[in-house]
Order: structure tokens, then sequence, then C-alpha cells
């Protein structure tokens, strides 16, 4: 960290910032600590601590009679045999495998549309798609369950009058897909403006070497930008990692519409929530969320292991 | 204000009835560590004098209660006991509250001296000690005031009084009368009655349902064991409840209704989201089965059904038998733990049985009444209403009032057993799947879960 301002410094007045580097070291390392310190203290205070305390709790049991007990690793061992925790993993495990590669394609191709220049609406273009990352969650689904609605949404009412059944979109075999489509909606966006930031970020002695070459705009994109964006995309595969697994407040919403087909168990995040604030199980709700910590830091993992393996193939 | 009272009034019924659970991910904040319960003080009555002297010494009490614009009646209060000031505090609507109250007596500080409480809430808080007896404050002498039903579902299992009535929801049936001309159905008087007209209905109209048993609601099912005299949950000692979810006489229910589901006479929407709303007001429900307060929400909820509707009293499973049972509902409970018992005490009793404060909550606030006096007063009971067609509303629900069992109990873990019917008993309505065999689901699951909790379960 303290480097890092020196170098920044040192860019802007390299000759005043260089001596004073060598010269004070000590108290530069203070200085640095000041500067982190608010970030620590939050850091420490509302995420270490918090999960420090999560993990305690998670060693006990704590009973409406009888109070509370040590259970030692109890919660674990009854996580790990719970079919409807099972079942949800499971589920966010395939949202995720066929969610997050058709977000991230459209995204890719948002990005590579709107940095090829050949679009005149760019600007338009590019806000459009970020816009309903701007829309929060709970509205967004909000209204997805009204476009969905089986017997006034405009889709059903659509269907009605052309006398079609009307598409079962909260029924239980399409539910994942409706859901899924709510968090492309939301999140192509996002990708997107990381994508494409990146793209920006590509030499452009690059471009005209492959014009000189003779190379048209969809070689450049295939050899050119998408190796390029190997990083971001990298990030956007681990964020969306990270989101699917915690999949929550959509299907939470969803609750409501199709309470029998979207269970306590419909996600991992959403069954620690119903058992800490419906069953009172805080306990076992902390060792359920601790596992789910542990899935997604595996899965992280297994993303990047298999990434990187292929790049170096 | 009418109209704010009546979206008021609507989210609280609903956000009470769905169950919805939401409030702050302070999950780390909800844990702790095991405390030795602190004992009740003993059950000594308080003396006239003790009484006075706390009425007026300054004190400030804090109320936590979702009743919209209940100031008013805290005011009549503060102007009988000047030396009181009371702060109320909307701390959430039943859930939010619920957990809010749990966090806080964790932490043994930021609780109110009383509180709200739904009736069926009651054993979930006496369980775990955080309601006081409020037999010391004379709350035994104010037992003749109410309703029958509504005491009992105050008393606890030894006596003690958990808390004082506010409202209650007694369960009728609100009908289409335009509906019910138009495909010569008279008002089915007996479940069977009730299901013939459902037949004929669906079939001269494919698109109309005589009525919607909505999926997610456990509340109506409760209501309807309650109707024919089923008692579910039975809280035997302190440690030991009674799980009888699956008898014989809940399986005739159970089988009543599948059957209904499973032909199509009857639809299992989730209720009190926006497309059971529309299906309110586009009239694909002939009938809503649901309690004395459902009639004003209809009222805020399905204007453009204005003059359409009438109110008749639940079917019967046996022709000439009048009874009923009871969705919603609340009451005033003192905290354990408040520094000021006597004054949270005469607040609880005072605005929910003073002639005036009980008046207001009935015309003001719309909350069913629980006290005889207002339920024989003329000016309540025989206000017609145009949304009814001019019917008396208020008179038949009072009478119907007359007619809920005394006896029905609640478990001390609710929120679980709601939960759990929902993905039991009402999957099987969506699906259209067996319901008996989900009702020994649901045994099996509230079963397990009270043993997990350290109850003895009896069945």
């Amino acid at each position: 960290m303290s480097v890092n301002t020196t170098d920044r410094l040192g860019t802007r007045a390299p000759s005043r910032a260089e001596p004073r580097r060598r010269g004070r070291g000590v108290s530069h390392a203070r200085t640095g600590y000041l500067f982190v310190a608010p970030f620590m203290l939050v850091f420490l205070g509302l995420l270490v601590l918090p999960l420090v305390y999560a993990a305690y709790l998670s060693l006990f049991q704590e009973r409406l009679i009888g109070g509370t007990v040590f259970a030692g690793l109890d919660n674990y061992t009854r996580a790990l045999t719970d079919p409807r925790l099972l079942h949800g993993v499971g589920r966010v495990g395939l949202f995720f495998l066929i969610q997050v590669p058709i977000m991230l394609a459209i995204a890719l191709f948002a990005a590579l549309a709107i940095d090829s220049g050949l679009l005149r609406v760019a600007k338009g273009f590019r806000l459009g798609i970020f816009l309903p990352y701007a829309v929060p969650a709970v509205v967004a689904t909000l209204m997805w369950g009204y476009l969905y609605g089986q017997d006034f949404g405009p889709f059903a009412q659509l269907a009605d009058k052309l006398s079609l059944s009307p598409p079962k979109f909260l029924s239980s075999d399409w539910m994942l897909g409706s859901i899924a489509n709510i968090v492309t909606w939301e999140f192509t966006g996002y990708n997107m403006i990381i994508l494409y930031a990146a793209l920006r970020a590509v030499p452009h002695d690059l471009y005209e070497a492959a014009a000189v070459d003779g190379a048209g705009a969809i070689r450049t994109a295939w050899s050119i930008k998408i190796p390029a964006l190997r990083p971001a995309l990298l990030v956007c595969l681990i964020f969306s990692v990270i989101g699917s697994f915690q999949l929550f407040s959509e299907p939470q919403l969803m609750q409501r519409l199709a309470p029998s087909v979207i269970d306590s168990g419909y996600t991992p995040n959403l069954y620690a929530y119903t058992l800490a604030f419906t069953g009172q199980e805080v306990n076992y709700a902390a060792a359920v969320s601790f596992l789910l910590g542990a899935v997604i830091v595996v899965a992280s993992y297994a993303v990047l292991l298999v990434t990187t393996r292929r790049s170096r193939s | 204000m009418f109209r704010f009272q009546h979206t008021s009034l609507r989210r609280r019924v609903a956000l009470a009835a769905a169950l919805v659970l939401s409030g702050s991910l302070a999950l780390a904040a909800c844990g702790g560590g095991g405390d030795s319960s602190s004992d009740q003080p003993a059950a000594k009555t308080v003396s006239q004098a003790d009484i006075d002297k706390a009425m007026s010494t300054p004190t400030d009490l804090t109320f936590w209660t979702w009743v919209p614009n209940i100031q008013k009646e805290v005011d009549l209060f503060q102007k009988k006991y000047p030396a009181i000031k009371v702060k109320v505090v909307n701390a959430g609507q039943g859930g939010p509250q619920y957990t809010k109250l749990r966090t806080a007596l964790k932490a043994k500080a930021g609780f109110p001296d009383a509180v709200q409480i739904e009736f069926q809430y009651i054993p979930t808080f006496s369980l775990t000690k955080s309601l006081m007896d409020l037999r010391p404050y004379g709350a035994e002498g104010l037992k003749d005031k109410f309703v029958g039903w509504t005491w009992q579902q105050v008393v606890g299992s030894n006596g003690e009084v958990w808390a004082v009535p506010q409202d209650s929801g007694p369960m009728g049936m609100l009908y289409r009368k335009d509906i019910f001309d138009k495909h010569g159905i008279a008002v089915p008087k007996t479940w069977d009655e009730f299901a013939a007209a459902a037949r004929k209905l669906h079939a001269a109209d494919p698109k109309v349902y005589l009525t919607n048993l909505a999926q997610s609601q456990a509340g109506v099912w409760l209501g309807l064991l309650w109707q024919a005299g089923v008692k579910p949950f039975e809280n035997t000692g302190a440690d030991s409840v009674k799980v009888d979810l699956n008898g014989a006489e809940s399986k005739k229910i159970a089988d009543y209704w599948s059957g209904l589901i499973k032909d199509g006479s009857v639809s299992t929407d989730a209720d009190f989201n926006d497309q059971w709303y529309q299906a309110l007001n586009r009239g694909k429900y002939a009938t809503w089965i649901t309690a004395a307060w459902g009639p004003v929400f209809l009222e805020g909820s399905a204007k453009a059904t204005s003059g359409k509707w009438r109110a008749a009293p639940l079917p019967q499973w046996e022709a000439g038998k009048n009874v009923s049972g009871n969705w919603g509902g609340s009451t005033t409970a003192v905290v354990q733990g408040t520094k000021n018992p006597i004054a949270a005490a005469k607040l609880a009793e005072f605005i929910n049985t003073d002639p005036e404060s009980t008046k207001m909550f009935a015309t003001q606030q719309f909350l069913f009444p629980v006290t005889k006096s207002l339920l024989a007063d003329t000016s309540f009971v025989d206000r017609p209403l145009p949304f009814y067609g001019g019917q008396t509303v208020n008179k038949l629900f009072a009478g119907i009032s007359d007619t809920v069992d005394t006896k029905f109990q609640w478990p001390p873990f609710l929120d679980q057993a709601s939960s759990d019917w929902g993905e039991t008993v009402g999957k099987s309505f969506a699906n259209k799947t067996d319901t008996s065999a989900a009702l020994d689901q649901w045994q099996d699951r509230t079963t397990k879960y009270a043993k997990n909790q350290g109850f003895k379960v009896g069945q």
C-alpha cells in the first residue's frame, strides 16, 4: 500500500518523492497504516468480527426448551446430510452452469459491438443495456413477477387474445429459467461495462498491426480482442460464481407469487435465512452459511484452475 | 385519511397473514449465549395504593405496535394519567416486529414496556418467558368484559393472563351476490352445498371459481380446523406439546378440499399478491373465506366491485349447527423485564377496555372488537356498509364471534409450523396431489422440529 502511494506521488513529482521515501521509511509506514485504518476498522468490525462470532455460534445448539449446549460439529454433519440444503446447492450449481455462460456471451457480444465503432447510437445502446443494473433487484423482481403473472400478466393476456394457453412462467419446470432471465436482465449490463472498459485498454497499435496484416473486424475481435479480455472475463466469471451461489432476493420475492414452487430450501441462502428467522435455528443457519461459503471458495477456485489450465495449453 | 388507513390495514393484514418474515439480516445479532431464564416474580397482587402511586409518578413508557394512528387511543390514556408519557413506536408489522423484539430481549436492552402481539404468537413468546403475567395487576377482573374465546386465547396453561385482547377475526364468508344470482346459486349453508355450488359454478363458467383456497395461507387452514373443532396443537406443559395435524377430522377436511381442487372447481392461488388482488377485482373468485377484518380490507382492495358483495356465515359441517373459527387478531402484552410493569399493564388494560378507546379502534382503525359491550353497541353493529349493498356486516360478524370455539390453542413454534404447512399441505393444493399424504408429512416435519427443539411431543 505505502509503496503504491509513493509510486503515484513519484510519477507526479519524481524529484521530490524519491529521496523522501528512502529517508523516512518508518514514518511512511506509519502514514500508510493511518491511511488504511478507516478501512481496516470497518473491515474488522463489520466483516471479520461477525464472521468469527458466526463461526462460534455454529458450534452450539440453542433450543427453545433446554437452552444452549455445545454441539461441536453436529450442525455441520447435519448440514452435510440435509437433503434440502444439498438440493439447493445443486439447484444454484445448475443455475450457474446455464445462466452465467448465456449472460457473459450476451455481455461480451454487446461490449464488442459497442467497441467496434459500427453502432451509430453506441452511447444510447450502452446506457440502455446498463440501465437494468441501476434498478434495485427488488424492483426488478416485482416488475418481472407482474410480467410473468399467470392470469393477468401481459404475456398471459396476449396468449388469451390469441386463444393459446398462457406460458407457465411460475410453474416448477419454468421457475429456474424465469429467475435466470431476471438475473440476466439485471447483470448483463454490469458485465458488459467491465468488458468494455477492458477493451478500451487494449493498445491501438495491435489493431493497426492487425489491419496491416489484412484482418477484418471479426478476425480482429476473435484473435485480438477476446484474448485480451481473458483477465476481465475471469473477473466477471468469479463474480458470477459468487452471485449465483448466493442467489437470494429474486427467489425470496418470487416466493410470494409461487409459494409451492419456491420452498424454503430453494437456494442455500434462502434456506439459511428461513432457518434463522422462521425456525429460530440460528446456530444451524450459521453452520449452513459457513458451508455455503466453503462451496463458493471451492467453486471459485475450480473456475480459476480450469481457466488457467486452458490458457496454458 | 380513510384511504390511508385502508392501505395501512391492508399492509398490516397482508404482512401478518402471509407470515412474511423479513427484517434486517443481522444474523449474528440474533444469536447469543445461553442465559439462565430470569424467574417469574411471584404472582402477588399489587395493592391499589401501589397502583395509584405508580400511576401518579412521572414515567416514560415505550409501546411497540403497528396499528395505524394508535396515538389517538394512547392520548386518551395520557389524558387520564397525565404523569405517564407513552412513546409509540412502529417496529414493523407482524414478523419483522417479532424478530426485533427477540433481538432486543436477547440483548437485554432496547425492548419496549408494552407490545402488540397477535393471538397466535402468545405461546411463542410466553414460552421464552418474554411476557409478564398480568394477574397481579388486576387483569383477571377484565375477563367478563371480553368475548369468551378471545379471553381464552390470552390465558396460559396455569391460568396466567399474558395479554389483553385488542381485536379479532372470527371467520365468515364474503360472496359476490351478482355472480350467485347470475348462475342461480343459493348461499350455501353447509359444506356439502358449498361443494355442489362450486362444481356447478365452475361448469357454468370455467373462468370463475366459487372460492380460492390459497396455497400460501396456513391461517385459513387453521381457521377451518378451528371451525371443525379440531385441536391441532395443545400445550400440555411447560416443555410438552401435543401435535395432531393428521387426525381423522383433519383428513376429512383435507379430502373435502382436495376433491374440489383436483376437479378444478376451486383455485389455489397464493393470496395477498398482485395477481390475487386483480383476481378479486375482476371476479375470478365468487367468495372469499375470510375473517371479520376482511370486509373493510376488501373495500380497500377491490374497489371495482363495490356494491356486489354480501357477507354470510361460514358453511357448516352439520346442517343446523352454527360454529366458526378465527383468523387473525391482536393483543397488547407487557414485556418481561420492564421497569414499569404497573403503568404498562394499565396501558394495556385502558386502551383495550375503555369504552371511548375501544370504540375508536372499531370506527377509526376498523379493528374488529373483542369487548362484549361494543359488540352489543347498536351504533357499531347497525351501521350499513354500502360496499355490501347496505348490509349490516358488523352485526353478522358480531353474531359469528359468539360461535367461535373457545378451546383452540396455538403451538409455541407457529412460524415453523406455518412454513412447513406451505411446503407440504399448501404444495399439495398447488400440485393437485394427495392432501391427506401431505398432512402426514406436515405432522412428521412439525414433530421432528419440536423434538429437535427439546419438546416432549405427544399425539
